[in-house]
C-alpha cells in the first residue's frame, strides 16, 4: 500500500513522451489538441476510478462498455422528455447503479465468477439496447442539454474540475475511510475479511453498483459533447479502462492498486495514441504501443515480484 | 566408518547481503532419522533448500554417498535420491491420486499412451507401503492434509528416495496421525534411507531421531545422539538460554459463565447435540482429532455457520449469531487456524491489521484518525512485544510467532469477553510459544473467557483448566485440569470412555 514504484514508472514514462514531443511536435501542446485528448479521457478516466474499486477487491467488469452505451441513451431521453441537463445526468447515475447492482447482487450473493457475469451482462445489455432502439441513435437533443448548458470553453474547465474532484475525492476514501480498509481487505483474501467481521458480500456489491453509477456518469458527462447519441457508444471501453488500471499498478488478483496509478495509467494510454500520429507514425499502430505498454508493466512486475520473493523469502526466515 | 548419504559443509548463503546461513554443516548417515531443530529464522528451511537444489549456495560443499556434488538444481536433486515432504504438500488438487503419484514417477513422452490398470496398481501398492488405504481414484482435493502427505510420502518411495526430507510434517496431524507416520518413517529407515526430520515439537524428535541437530542463527551449533540429552537441553541449545518449555498454570478462580452451548447442531458441518460452557477467567482446552469437529464448533460460535437447532448463551442471555460481525459486536474474538490466509492480512501494515476488526474504535463516522491507529497499534506493539520496526510495517514480513501475535491483537483490541484461538501455537518457534502461552494465562487472570482448540497434548494439558474433548462432531467428554492424563484425553477422542470412572458431561 505504501510502495509507489509503479506511480513513480508511468510518470517517468509520461515525463519522457513529453519530453519527445515538445522537441519533435511541439504542435501537441496546443491548447486545441489538449482539449480534445482530455475531452476524449475524461470518460475513460471517471469509469477507470469505478473499475479500480472493482479491481481491488479482486472481481473484473467487463460491461462497462455497455451499460455506457445504455447510461448515455438513458441520458438523452430523459433530456429529450423536457427534463434539466442535471436531472438527465442524474438519471444516467441512476440506470447505471441499477445495473450494476445487477451484476454486484449475481457475483456477491450467487458468488458466480464476475468475468462470466459481466460478459453475459455485456452482451445482454448490448443488444437489449440495439432491440429497444432498434438501431436509431437518440437525435434532436435539446439545445440546453448541450455541454450541460455550459459554453463550450467553459465546459472543459467543469470537467477537469469534476473529474478532479471525483479521483481525489475517492483516492481520500480509499486511503481515511473504514470502508476503503475494507476493500483492500476484501482483495487481499475474501475469507480473511469475512472473518475480521468485514461483510465482504456487501463491500463487493457496493462496489459493482459504485462502478455502475461512475459509468453512468461518465456516459451522461460524454453524451452532451455530441448533439446525437449513439447506441454503439463505449465499444471496447472495457479494456481501454481495465489496461489503465493494470499500467496503473493494480493487481488484478486483488488488494493491490492506488488512484493515482490509475490516473497516471489513463493519461499514459490516452496521450500516447495522437502522439504517434503528431510523431508521423501511423495511427494504425496506436493499439499497438498500448498494447506494447500494458505487457511492459506485467513484465516489470513479474520481475519485480521474483526479486521480492527472495526478498520474502529471506524476510520470514529472519524476521 | 560408513559413508554418509548426505554431507553438508560449510554452507553459507546470503540474501541481500544478510546470512541467512552462516556456516552449516550436516550429515546423513544411512537407516537414520536425523532431526534438524531451531527456532524460526535459524535456518533451517534454508539448508533444506540448498539440499534439494531449489537455491544455490554462495559457498560450501554438499556429497551424496560420498560424491560432490557439482552443480544441484531440483530435478538433479531428485535424480540422487532427495525427496521433499513439506507441510503444505505440493498436489495437483483435481487429479486424481494415481496420477499425482504417475506424474512424479512415469518416464515417457507427453504422447505415450496410459496403462490406467498399471498406474492404479501402483500407486495403491506405494500408498500401502506408506501405510495408507486410500484410493488410488479418489480426487486429492478430497483428501485431508495428513492424507496428502501420505501421497507425497508414497511418491518418494515410489521415486526409491534414499534420503527423506520430512519439514514439520506433524504440523497438522493428530497424534494417531503421527503414530502412523512414525511407523512409515520406521519401514522406511530399515529400508537403509535416511530421514531429514524437521519439527517443533520436541516430544516428537526424543521419540523418533537417533541423532539431533540444532541450529541458530543460520549455523549448525551442535549434533547429538538422542541418548545425550534431554528436552530442556535442546530448548537452550535452540534459544541458546534456558527457558521454561511450557508454563504450568496455577489454579485461577473462575467466574460467572460467560459463553454457554445448550444441544447445539449443525447438520451440515456435522455438529452433533454439543453442550458446553466456558467462565470468565478460564482456559477451556478443546482437544480431538483432526476432523473431530473442533474447527467447526469454533465456526459455529463466532456466526460462519451458523447452528440449526440448540441455543448458545452469552453471560446467560440467549442470542443468535448469524454471522461474524454480529459475533464481533457481542464480543467474540477468533483467531483462525490458517493465519497467513486467514488470520492476517499478510499485504496490510501492522496497524491495518490490528483495526481490522475494530475499525469503529479508531474512526468516526467512518473516517480513520490515523494516530489514533497508531496509537492502538502501538501499544499492542509493546505489550505483546511484537517484534516489527515500526506499526506500519507490512505484516507479511513478520516471522510466524510475530504474525500470530498481530492476529491475537486484532482480537484483543475488540475487548472480547470470550476468545477462541485456533491451534494457536502451530508453526511458531519455541520462544514466541511460551510467550504466547503466558499472554494467555495473563488474558484468563483478566478475566477472559479462552477457548483454545489444540492438536499438542503438552501444549492442552499445561494451558487449560479444563478440557473437552470431541469426537464425531460432539463432545465425547469434559475434564478437569487435576484428572486429565494424554490417555484419558486420547482414548475419548478415539470414541471410547476411560474405563473405571465416567467422564462427566457438562
Amino acid at each position: 500500500m505504501k510502495n509507489h514504484t509503479r506511480e513513480i514508472s508511468v510518470a517517468i514514462a509520461i515525463l519522457a513522451l513529453a519530453i519527445v514531443l515538445a522537441f519533435a511536435a511541439p504542435g501537441y501542446f496546443s491548447r486545441e489538441n489538449l482539449t480534445d485528448l482530455f475531452l476524449a479521457n475524461v470518460p475513460v478516466l471517471i469509469v477507470a476510478l469505478g473499475m479500480t474499486l472493482v479491481i481491488l477487491i479482486g472481481q473484473i467488469d467487463i460491461s462497462v462498455g455497455s451499460i455506457f452505451a445504455i447510461c448515455g441513451v438513458t441520458a438523452g431521453l430523459l433530456a429529450k422528455w423536457g427534463l434539466p441537463a442535471p436531472v438527465a445526468g442524474l438519471g444516467a447515475c441512476l440506470a447505471g447503479a441499477a445495473l450494476g447492482a445487477l451484476n454486484g447482487s449475481l457475483v456477491a450473493f450467487l458468488r458466480i465468477p464476475s468475468i462470466v457475469v459481466t460478459l453475459a451482462s455485456m452482451v445482454a445489455l448490448r443488444d437489449a439496447l440495439r432491440w429497444q432502439t432498434q438501431g436509431a441513435w437518440v437525435q434532436d437533443l435539446p439545445r440546453d442539454f448541450q455541454w450541460f448548458g455550459l459554453s463550450q470553453s467553459t465546459y472543459p474547465l467543469a470537467a477537469l474540475v469534476i473529474a478532479g474532484l471525483l479521483s481525489v475525492g475517492l483516492a481520500w476514501l480509499l486511503h481515511n475511510l473504514a470502508v476503503g480498509r475494507a476493500i483492500y481487505a476484501t482483495g487481499s483474501s475474501r475469507e480473511g475479511a469475512r472473518l475480521a467481521g468485514i461483510h465482504t458480500a456487501a463491500v463487493t456489491f457496493s462496489v459493482f453498483a459504485a462502478i455502475g453509477a461512475f459509468t453512468g456518469f461518465s456516459a451522461a458527462l460524454n453524451s452532451v459533447r455530441f448533439n446525437q447519441i449513439p447506441i454503439n457508444a463505449g465499444l471496447g471501453l472495457e479494456m481501454k479502462v481495465i489496461a489503465a488500471v493494470v499500467v496503473g499498478g493494480a493487481a488484478i488478483t486483488g488488494g493491490k492498486g492506488s488512484v493515482l496509478g490509475t490516473v497516471l495509467g489513463v493519461i499514459l494510454l490516452g496521450a500516447i495514441g495522437p502522439a504517434l500520429t503528431f510523431l508521423g507514425v501511423s495511427a494504425y499502430w496506436e493499439r499497438a504501443v498500448q498494447g506494447a505498454i500494458i505487457l511492459a508493466a506485467l513484465v516489470i512486475d513479474a520481475v519485480r515480484m521474483r526479486s521480492e520473493k527472495h526478498a520474502g523469502s529471506l524476510a520470514i526466515n529472519h524476521a | 566408518m560408513a559413508v554418509p548419504l548426505l554431507e553438508a559443509r560449510s554452507i553459507i548463503k546470503s540474501y541481500a547481503g544478510v546470512r541467512a546461513l552462516k556456516n552449516a554443516s550436516f550429515e546423513l548417515l544411512e537407516g537414520e532419522v536425523h532431526a534438524l531443530i531451531g527456532e524460526n529464522g535459524a535456518g533451517k528451511s534454508t539448508l533444506i533448500k540448498v539440499i534439494t537444489g531449489a537455491i544455490e549456495p554462495d559457498s560450501g560443499s554438499l556429497s551424496v554417498c560420498g560424491r560432490l556434488v557439482e552443480q544441484n538444481d531440483p530435478s538433479i536433486s531428485r535424480s540422487l535420491g532427495i525427496a521433499a515432504v513439506y507441510q503444505q504438500p505440493s498436489l495437483f488438487l483435481d487429479l486424481s491420486v494415481a496420477e499425482n503419484i504417475a506424474l512424479a514417477l512415469e518416464g515417457g513422452g507427453v504422447w505415450r499412451k496410459v496403462n490406467w490398470q498399471e498406474r492404479n496398481r501402483l500407486a495403491r501398492e506405494l500408498m500401502e507401503r506408506a501405510g495408507a488405504s486410500i484410493q488410488p481414484e479418489r480426487l486429492v482435493s478430497t483428501l485431508s492434509m495428513p492424507e496428502q502427505q501420505l501421497v507425497e510420502i508414497a511418491k518418494a518411495i515410489g521415486a526409491d528416495a534414499k534420503i527423506l526430507i520430512l519439514d514439520e510434517p506433524t504440523a497438522s496431524l493428530t497424534d494417531r496421525e503421527v503414530d502412523s507416520l512414525f511407523r512409515t518413517i520406521g519401514v522406511f529407515r530399515n529400508q537403509g534411507a535416511g530421514i531429514v526430520y524437521i519439527s517443533h515439537r520436541l516430544d516428537e524428535i526424543t521419540t523418533i531421531a537417533d541423532r539431533i541437530t540444532v541450529m541458530r542463527d543460520g549455523e549448525t551449533i551442535s549434533t547429538r545422539r538422542r541418548e545425550e540429552v534431554d528436552k530442556p537441553t535442546l530448548i537452550s541449545m535452540m534459544v541458546g538460554r534456558e527457558i521454561a518449555a511450557v508454563v504450568p498454570k496455577l489454579q485461577s478462580s473462575t467466574g460467572e459463565i460467560a459463553l454457554e452451548l445448550r444441544h447445539v447442531s449443525n447438520r451440515v458441518t456435522g455438529l452433533k447435540d454439543i453442550s458446553l460452557s466456558v467462565r470468565c477467567g478460564e482456559i477451556l482446552g478443546l482437544a480431538g482429532l483432526v476432523g473431530s469437529g473442533r474447527t467447526q464448533l469454533a465456526e459455529t460460535i463466532f456466526g460462519l455457520t451458523p447452528s440449526d437447532s440448540g441455543e448458545i448463551l452469552l453471560a446467560g442471555v440467549p442470542v443468535k449469531i448469524d454471522s461474524p460481525a454480529h459475533a464481533i459486536q457481542l464480543g467474540i474474538g477468533y483467531v483462525p487456524e490458517d493465519r497467513r490466509r486467514h488470520g492476517v492480512v499478510l499485504e496490510m501494515p501492522i496497524a491495518s491489521n490490528i483495526s481490522l476488526a475494530n475499525l469503529k474504535r479508531v474512526a468516526r463516522i467512518g473516517l480513520i484518525d490515523d494516530r489514533r491507529e497508531r496509537e492502538l497499534a502501538g501499544g499492542y506493539l509493546m505489550q505483546l512485544r511484537i517484534k516489527a520496526p515500526s506499526v506500519y510495517t507490512e505484516t507479511g514480513a513478520l516471522s510466524g510467532g510475530n504474525q500470530q501475535k498481530v492476529a491475537l491483537a486484532r482480537w484483543l483490541s475488540i475487548h472480547p469477553k470470550v476468545l477462541i484461538l485456533d491451534e494457536p501455537t502451530q508453526g511458531v518457534d519455541v520462544g514466541s510459544k511460551s510467550e504466547i502461552h503466558n499472554l494467555m494465562l495473563d488474558l484468563a487472570a483478566s478475566g477472559l473467557a479462552i477457548i483454545m482448540i489444540s492438536s499438542e497434548l503438552p501444549e492442552i494439558l499445561s494451558v487449560s483448566d479444563r478440557i473437552a474433548v470431541m469426537h464425531q462432531g460432539t463432545i465425547e467428554g469434559v475434564l478437569s485440569r487435576d484428572e486429565a492424563t494424554p490417555q484419558k484425553i486420547l482414548s475419548l477422542a478415539l470414541g471410547h470412555v476411560p474405563s473405571g470412572e465416567m467422564a462427566h458431561f457438562d
